[in-house]
This record gives C-alpha cells, sequence and structure tokens, in this order.
C-alpha cells in the first residue's frame, strides 16, 4: 500500500484549452477519491491517465516511490495492478460470469484449484455465485455491474478505478449498489478512485472530494468540509441545491454570514444599489432558510411537494431567486416572511 | 518501463507493417499508372490514342451504355427497394433476396444467361417453339443490350442504397404528416420522396461508376458485334501488343478512372444540402398498406423477378443440357456431355478451377492478416495515421477493377529489383491485383465489428495484466471472429468469379473460371460455357446460404444483400 501522487498533471490533446492542466493531488493509502465535476471538466482523463490509457504531456502520476507515468515514459496499463469498472462495464460477452471473473487471474497464470476458490470468494462477495456460468447477455443491469465488481476484486490490485460506475442503473439499484461498494472498499483496503458527475453519490461515497472544473482542479476537501465551505462559485454550485445571491458586503464581512448582516445586505438589496460596499457571491442552503415572522418578506415564486416537505422558489426585489425548504404549502403569489440563518461567501 | 512506449500498447512493427502493406497495395500501382501516363504522354508514342476515331467511339459508348445501365438500375431497384421498404406486401425477405442475386452472379454469367435466353439458338425458345428464324441478329448484342444488363446487374445497388434511406424514414414523421391530413399519397410526395433522394442519388452514382468499370457484359455482347467500350479497348489494345501499349492503355484506363470521378464528384455535389439526419424513432419502417393493389403489385415484383433471374437461368441451364448448338431441347435429347466435359476432360477448365480456387482461398484468407491489424489501428487510433490509412483504402475502392489491372501490369510488367523475378504472366500478379481489388471487401466486416466493439472491452483485458499479444488472443480475435468469417466467405465469393482483373492478367496456365466462360463462349463453344456458369451460380448460392445461416453472429451491414 502506498499513496498515489499526481504531480502537475497535464493533459493537452491539441485542441485549444488542454482536457487537464496541471492537477496536483494525492490519494491516502486505503482513500476513497471521488473525482467530481460537470462532463468535459477533464475527470475521465484524470482517471484514464491513472490506468495508463493516456499519457500525460506534463507532470507525472506516482504510486508510492514507483513511477507510473511522466511526459516521457509510461507504465503499460497492465503492468500497473490497477483494476477498473468501466461504465459499460465491459464484460467479455464470449466467456461465462466465471470467466470473466477469472480472467486477470488466469493472465497471471494462476490456475486449477486456487483459480477456482479466488473466483468463487469473488463471486460470493457480490453475491453471485449461482450465476458463475452463464453469459453477460443473460445477466440484468445490476447483475453485470457486480460481475465487474468481483473482477476488480479478485486479483487484489493497488488502486481501483471506477468510471461512472451507477450511470446506467435506475435509482433503486443504485442505493444498493453505493452499499456494495462502500463494502467493497471496507472489505479490500485497496485505494479507490471514483468519477463520477452526481454529487450525492460522491458525497455518499468518498472519504475525499475533488472538484474539478475545465481541466482544472478546484477543490479537494472531505466531504462534509466541501459542503459546508465549498471554495468558489464552481464548487458552491455543484455541491448540494444552494442558491448564490449577488449581496453587498461592507469590508472585512467573515465567509460564515449570519442572519443579522445577511439581513442588512438584503435591505440594502431593497435599497437599489446604495451602499459603495463591494458586492460578493453568497451560497445560501435552502435547509438555512426559514418561513419567520421576524424576517424580510419575500415574494413566492413556485412551491413544489418534494414527499417529506416543500421546495420554495422566492424572488428577492431585485430579481435574484432563493430556494428554501419548509414544512407547509405556500401558494404561488403570496408574499411572506423568512430568516436566512446562514450564508457562506464564496 | 519502457522509454518513449505509446500508451496504445501495440508492438512496434504493427504500424510499419500495415502501412506498408497499404502503400504496396493500394498507392503503388497508382504511382505507376500515373508514371506510365505520364511518359506515354511526353514521349508521343502513345498520345494518339486520344485522338483516334476507335477512342472517341469507345467513350461514347461507355457513356451511354453507363447513363442508360444507370436509368434501368434505377427504375428496377426504385421500384423493388419502395415496395419492400414501404409497403405491407408479403414474402419481403425473399423477394430481396432473390433481387440481390444478379448483384453476386459474376457479370459475364448473366451476360450468358441472356444471351442463350433470347438468341435464335436459344434452346429455352427453341423448345417452346417461339425461337427466331436462324441467322436473324440477337437482339443483345447492341448498345441498348449492354445498357440492358448493366442496369439488372447493378439494380441491386441502387435498391440497397435507397432501401438504407428509407429504413430510416421516421414512423413517427409519417405519422404526424397523416394526422396532420395528409393522403397517402401526399405523405408519399412531401416526407417519403425527398428522404428518399440521398440514397436514390448515392445509388445512381454507384451504378453508373460500375458501369464504366464492368467488363464482363460489353465483352460478351459487345466484341461479337464490334461495339466497344473503354474497358473493351483496353483488352483488346494488349491481346495486340505493341511499342506504345502501355502507355496507351494507361492512357485509357486514367480516362475511365477520370469518368468514375467524374460520376462521384457529380453525386457530392448532388448530395450537398441534402444531410436529412434522422430526428426521433426510426425503428419500424412506415408501412403503407396497399389494400386490393398489392396482390397485382406482388405479381408485377415476381413477373419482373421471373424476367431478370429465372427466364435467364433457365435458359442458361437448358443450353448446358442441349447435345450441341441449336438443338432444341427434350428428354431425348438432354444430356450431361457438357458437365462431364468441362469436369473431367478439358484441361483448360480444370486448372481454371484449381487456379481460381487457390488464389480466391489465398486472397480470403491472405487479406486477413492486413485487414485485421488495418481496422484495428484505424479504430484505436485517431489522428493523422487513421485517416492516411482510409485514404490509402479508399483508393483501389473507388477505381474499376480494370483501371486497377492496368496498374497492377505497368506496376510488375518489369522485373521486381533485387529479386530480379518477374511476376508478369505468373498467377502472382492476379494474386496481388486480387489483394489490392477486394481489401476493402475484406476490411468492411471486419471494421464494421471493430467499430460496434466496446474500447473498454480491450482496456479491461489490459488491466487484467493482458500483453498485447494475449489480448488479442483472448478477447479481440473471438469477438471479431464471425466478421472475419463473413469476410474470408465475402472475398472468396467475389474472388472466385472475378473476370475483370484476371482478363487482363492472365496467360497460358494462369486462366481462372471467369477467363474461361470468357473464352469457352468466344470459341463458340457455349454449351460448355453455360455449364461451367451454371456451376458458378450453384457455388455462387451456396455461399450465399452459408453467410446467411452467419447472419446472426455477425455485425450489422456486413453481408452486402441485407441491411
Amino acid at each position: 500500500m502506498a499513496q498515489l501522487i499526481l504531480n502537475h498533471l497535464t493533459k493537452d490533446f491539441g485542441g485549444g484549452r488542454p482536457a487537464v492542466s496541471d492537477v496536483s493531488l494525492t490519494v491516502r493509502e486505503g482513500g476513497f477519491l471521488a473525482l467530481l465535476g460537470p462532463s468535459g471538466c477533464g475527470k475521465t482523463t484524470v482517471l484514464r491517465m491513472i490506468a495508463g490509457f493516456e499519457q500525460p504531456t506534463d507532470g507525472s502520476i506516482n504510486y508510492g516511490e514507483r513511477r507510473l507515468s511522466d511526459a516521457s515514459r509510461a507504465l503499460p496499463p497492465e503492468k500497473r495492478n490497477m483494476a477498473m469498472v468501466f461504465q459499460s462495464y465491459a464484460l467479455w460477452p464470449h466467456m461465462t460470469v466465471a470467466e470473466n471473473v477469472g480472467y486477470p487471474l488466469k493472465v497471471r497464470g494462476i490456475s486449477g484449484e486456487t483459480w477456482r476458490r479466488r473466483v468463487g470468494e469473488a463471486l460470493a462477495l457480490v453475491k453471485l455465485t449461482d450465476y458463475a456460468e452463464r453469459r453477460p447477455a443473460a445477466l440484468s443491469g445490476g447483475q453485470r455491474q457486480r460481475v465487474a465488481l468481483a473482477r476488480c476484486l479478485v486479483t487484489s490490485p493497488d488502486v481501483v478505478l471506477l468510471d461512472e460506475p451507477l450511470a446506467n442503473l435506475d435509482q433503486h439499484l443504485r442505493k444498493s449498489m453505493e452499499e456494495t461498494f462502500r463494502i467493497f472498499h471496507e472489505r479490500s483496503g485497496a485505494t479507490m478512485v471514483y468519477v463520477t458527475h452526481d454529487q450525492s453519490e460522491a458525497m455518499a461515497l468518498a472519504t475525499d472530494v475533488a472538484v474539478m472544473s475545465e481541466g482544472r482542479l478546484v477543490q479537494l476537501a472531505p466531504p462534509a468540509e466541501i459542503y459546508a465551505r465549498p471554495e468558489g462559485t464552481v464548487v458552491g454550485g455543484l455541491i448540494g441545491r444552494g442558491s448564490i445571491l449577488r449581496l453587498a458586503l461592507p469590508e472585512g464581512a467573515p465567509r460564515a454570514l449570519e442572519w443579522p448582516m445577511l439581513r442588512a445586505a438584503l435591505d440594502g438589496a431593497v435599497k437599489a444599489g446604495a451602499g459603495e460596499a463591494p458586492v460578493h457571491e453568497v451560497l445560501v442552503r435552502p435547509e438555512h432558510v426559514s418561513l419567520d415572522g421576524e424576517g424580510i418578506a419575500l415574494r413566492v415564486a413556485s412551491c413544489t411537494f418534494e414527499g417529506e416537505r416543500f421546495a420554495l422558489t422566492l424572488s428577492l426585489p431585485d430579481g435574484q431567486t432563493l430556494k428554501a425548504y419548509v414544512e407547509r404549502a405556500v401558494t404561488p403569489g403570496e408574499t411572506a416572511h423568512f430568516v436566512i440563518n446562514r450564508g457562506w461567501r464564496l | 518501463m519502457r522509454p518513449g512506449a505509446s500508451p496504445a500498447g501495440e508492438p512496434r512493427w504493427l504500424v510499419p507493417f500495415v502501412l506498408a502493406c497499404l502503400f504496396l497495395l493500394c498507392a503503388l500501382p497508382l504511382i505507376s499508372l500515373a508514371k506510365a501516363g505520364f511518359a506515354g504522354l511526353v514521349s508521343g508514342n502513345s498520345i494518339g490514342v486520344l485522338t483516334e476515331p476507335a477512342t472517341y467511339a469507345a467513350i461514347r459508348n461507355t457513356l451511354v451504355t453507363a447513363t442508360g445501365g444507370m436509368l434501368i438500375s434505377l427504375v428496377i431497384g426504385a421500384l423493388f427497394a419502395f415496395a419492400v421498404a414501404l409497403t405491407d406486401i408479403r414474402g419481403k425477405l425473399t423477394l430481396s433476396f432473390a433481387f440481390m442475386l444478379p448483384m453476386m452472379i459474376p457479370p459475364q454469367v448473366t451476360a450468358l444467361a441472356w444471351v442463350e435466353m433470347t438468341g435464335p439458338a436459344s434452346p429455352l425458345l427453341k423448345t417452346l417453339g417461339i425461337a427466331p428464324p436462324l441467322g436473324s441478329p440477337q437482339p443483345l448484342y447492341s448498345l441498348f443490350g449492354i445498357s440492358l444488363l448493366l442496369g439488372v446487374q447493378h439494380a441491386p445497388l441502387v435498391f440497397l442504397a435507397l432501401k438504407a434511406g428509407l429504413a430510416a424514414s421516421p414512423r413517427d414523421g409519417v405519422e404526424a404528416a397523416r394526422l396532420s391530413g395528409a393522403s397517402p399519397f401526399r405523405v408519399f410526395l412531401d416526407i417519403v420522396a425527398p428522404l428518399a433522394a440521398p440514397g436514390l442519388i448515392a445509388g445512381a452514382a454507384i451504378a453508373f461508376v460500375s458501369g464504366v468499370g464492368n467488363f464482363g457484359i460489353p465483352a460478351i455482347l459487345g466484341i461479337p458485334a464490334g461495339i466497344s467500350v473503354l474497358p473493351t479497348l483496353i483488352y483488346t489494345r494488349l491481346a495486340s501488343f505493341g511499342s506504345g501499349t502501355f502507355g496507351e492503355i494507361a492512357l485509357i484506363s486514367s480516362l475511365i478512372a477520370a469518368i468514375a470521378a467524374a460520376g462521384l464528384i457529380l453525386q457530392q455535389r448532388a448530395l450537398a444540402g441534402r444531410d436529412y439526419r434522422i430526428i426521433g424513432l426510426s425503428g419500424a419502417n412506415a408501412a403503407f398498406s396497399l389494400g386490393r393493389f398489392r396482390v397485382f403489385v406482388e405479381l408485377g415484383l415476381a413477373a419482373i423477378l421471373f424476367l431478370v433471374l429465372v427466364a435467364p437461368l433457365a435458359a442458361l441451364i437448358a443450353s448446358s443440357l442441349v447435345p450441341a448448338y441449336g438443338v432444341p431441347l427434350n428428354w431425348q435429347t438432354v444430356s450431361l456431355r457438357a458437365y462431364e466435359e468441362i469436369l473431367f476432360r478439358q484441361t483448360m477448365t480444370l486448372s481454371a478451377f484449381t487456379n481460381s480456387l487457390f488464389l480466391a482461398s489465398s486472397a480470403a484468407l491472405g487479406l486477413l492478416v492486413v485487414a485485421v491489424p488495418a481496422a484495428y489501428l484505424m479504430n484505436r487510433r485517431k489522428g493523422v495515421l487513421s485517416s492516411t490509412l482510409g485514404i490509402l483504402i479508399e483508393i483501389p475502392y473507388a477505381l474499376p477493377g480494370i483501371v486497377l489491372a492496368v496498374a497492377f501490369i505497368l506496376t510488375f510488367a518489369a522485373p521486381l529489383p533485387i529479386l530480379n523475378v518477374s511476376l508478369y504472366g505468373t498467377i502472382w500478379i492476379i494474386l496481388i491485383a486480387y489483394f489490392s481489388s477486394f481489401l476493402a471487401v475484406s476490411l468492411k466486416p471486419v471494421m464494421s465489428a471493430f467499430l460496434q466493439m466496446d474500447p473498454s472491452l480491450e482496456e479491461a483485458a489490459r488491466l487484467s495484466g493482458a500483453g498485447f499479444f494475449r489480448r488479442m488472443r483472448d478477447v479481440i480475435l473471438p469477438l471479431v471472429a464471425p466478421a472475419a468469417g463473413a469476410s474470408i466467405i465475402l472475398v472468396f465469393l467475389i474472388a472466385a468469379n472475378e473476370l475483370t482483373v484476371s482478363a487482363l492478367l492472365w496467360s497460358a496456365g494462369t486462366q481462372t473460371l471467369g477467363v474461361a466462360i470468357f473464352n469457352l463462349d468466344d470459341s463458340g463453344s457455349s454449351d460448355l460455357a453455360s455449364a461451367l456458369s451454371v456451376l458458378v451460380v450453384i457455388l455462387v448460392m451456396a455461399l450465399m446460404g452459408a453467410l446467411e445461416t452467419l447472419v446472426n453472429y455477425l455485425p450489422e451491414g456486413v453481408l452486402p444483400w441485407r441491411n
């Protein structure tokens, strides 16, 4: 076990902006890193460089002391002792489930009783023992996913890469697969790198979340940290369902904003363009907005029932909108009083 | 760790190997052709050919027959495509298969069958008692006859191009038009016909270009009547070998290439701005219900099939069974003497069988060695390499076979450098020309198999630890095997019946089946030629049947008669 280190990693496919630009990060031993970002942000390219399918144009990748790739040399994927769950699962249609799972062992020259035992163990872990002799075509999406996972398990790889593995599954199956991934991570102790554009997956699974945008690493932090203290509008907009308001705040305002200061800023917004204070972007989480007679009057633009609560869209007098979760329905068009308990200056 | 290793991970020799093969097969012949043509122009030895009246006549005849053939192909092909793709007629699969047969039957056999069907000596007409009197002219020995047969031969190309376009026509688009209040006829006029236009244009272009390069039909129908087209002009020039011959045939084949290219450019022009990407669902075809007309349409299509397929083949079989020229066929006269002759007595036909089987199987198997790595590289390596390979492969694909044959004569006429061995006049020059001609045929199924294969299947094998040859053996080859099988059978099927290339390249002892049929007919042994043709048709149908059994394992669009 060792750390996976990306050092100023850059990949330029030769079309204007580099796909990945100067990404440096370290995945701790046995860590579970989620690479999060909108499509086209370069997260899959980072994953493919770690696997060895792409070679960096600058920077390097190390596993502990061992250099895996840099701009001049690259260890081929077949020599890296890594495993990957592909978005399409990449099961070989001409092999049975057991042959698929056991292929990495076969390539390593393991056969006979050892082969059977280890394939059996891997299949047992993903609860597919009864399906060993079937072909992948005869399995459902979730079962194929588990075969792909078992194939990763079987050789105890140093690093396991997961490329949007839940993208093709339905909502219900996702939840149970997330659970499987977590158990898998705990048991194997392998370093895992997980690419996704779904922030809830990233938050639920990872020990660290790396947010990427336009080829750059924007923020790297544990999930709770990144939720509470996002850096910049990209992360603020991507994590959670917050609203970003542009508010005039006094000089020296703290990052974490309380209601009195927010109220003053909102009043300032009401008296449009009054203060000289610079305009800041402030992230407000919907769960931090509440109905309160003490608050300021805002018009309710829409009200959606979401089962456990009502989601409101509120209009500020200057046209900005704000989301809020409340316990009772409010008729759209009405005005009600709201308090913003907390805000985060981006 | 390998310094400078590319992450693609294939062995270093693979790219140079594929590039060298494709250069040898695709670029080199074209370079020799250009060189010889240029030399012919400069030396003035061959320039005369361009001003001869015979050349003008051949150009005119080529244009007339190719255009006429194209029009006939368009009419027949479009009729079948619309009926099969859009209406509710019965037996579509059988109709399609039967309609595609003429494309797979070699042109010289088609021509021979039609001659046997229509002439004054036709055993079929004689048996039916409706033959014209002996001595009256054979109506097919004319420009019209050549056009008609080119039309029949290439109608399946129009059918395929059009059917592909119609199969993609949006069902919901048609239904929306019906709901908007359009009658079926209006829907056809306003929705279906415009969407079918690109397929129709593409089909017309392929039919025209194939007509320009066809050798078998004008050779059988034109040469006896003294009508020459450019491909047969090359053939006769080569037969009367003179000092300026190489320059002359280079110039004539450049003319063919130029006419073919003009046809393709015209197609590009006509297709510009007609890129109707289908939006929405396109699964099931829009079916127009024909109501009580259905049975008439079905009978009409069956009648056409009878005329272009069943009757000529029946005539061919009939004339292979008569004991002598001009004898009517009945239970007293029927004889298998012709088959006995070609299968057991004639050394010429026996060696033709051996040669063709050797050439076809070597080409089919040997081409895979080039096609599989080339398809692999073109799919895995995007960018300059992939597009270079693509362009190289397009060259022999776009050139008519006769031009390619001339190019190979010019390339290998002189002894090979260093080895000092001449390939000219041996069977090997035919084999190399086949490699070049059928590279595209061999590549297409393998290419579509690679296209449909998820690249992560190979990547997963790499991460499992499998090196290049290991993952080739365990993952890639098993997955492309069905397509490779189809590629072998297709190349074999076409190469075994090939005439155009071998007609120019054969010499004593290296004649192919195509050449044998042509020569037998030329020397008046129409019964032997017919018997050999019947065997060829049986071979074609057997191989097509073999491919049909493979169809469930093949990527879509691999079999030329299906889509």
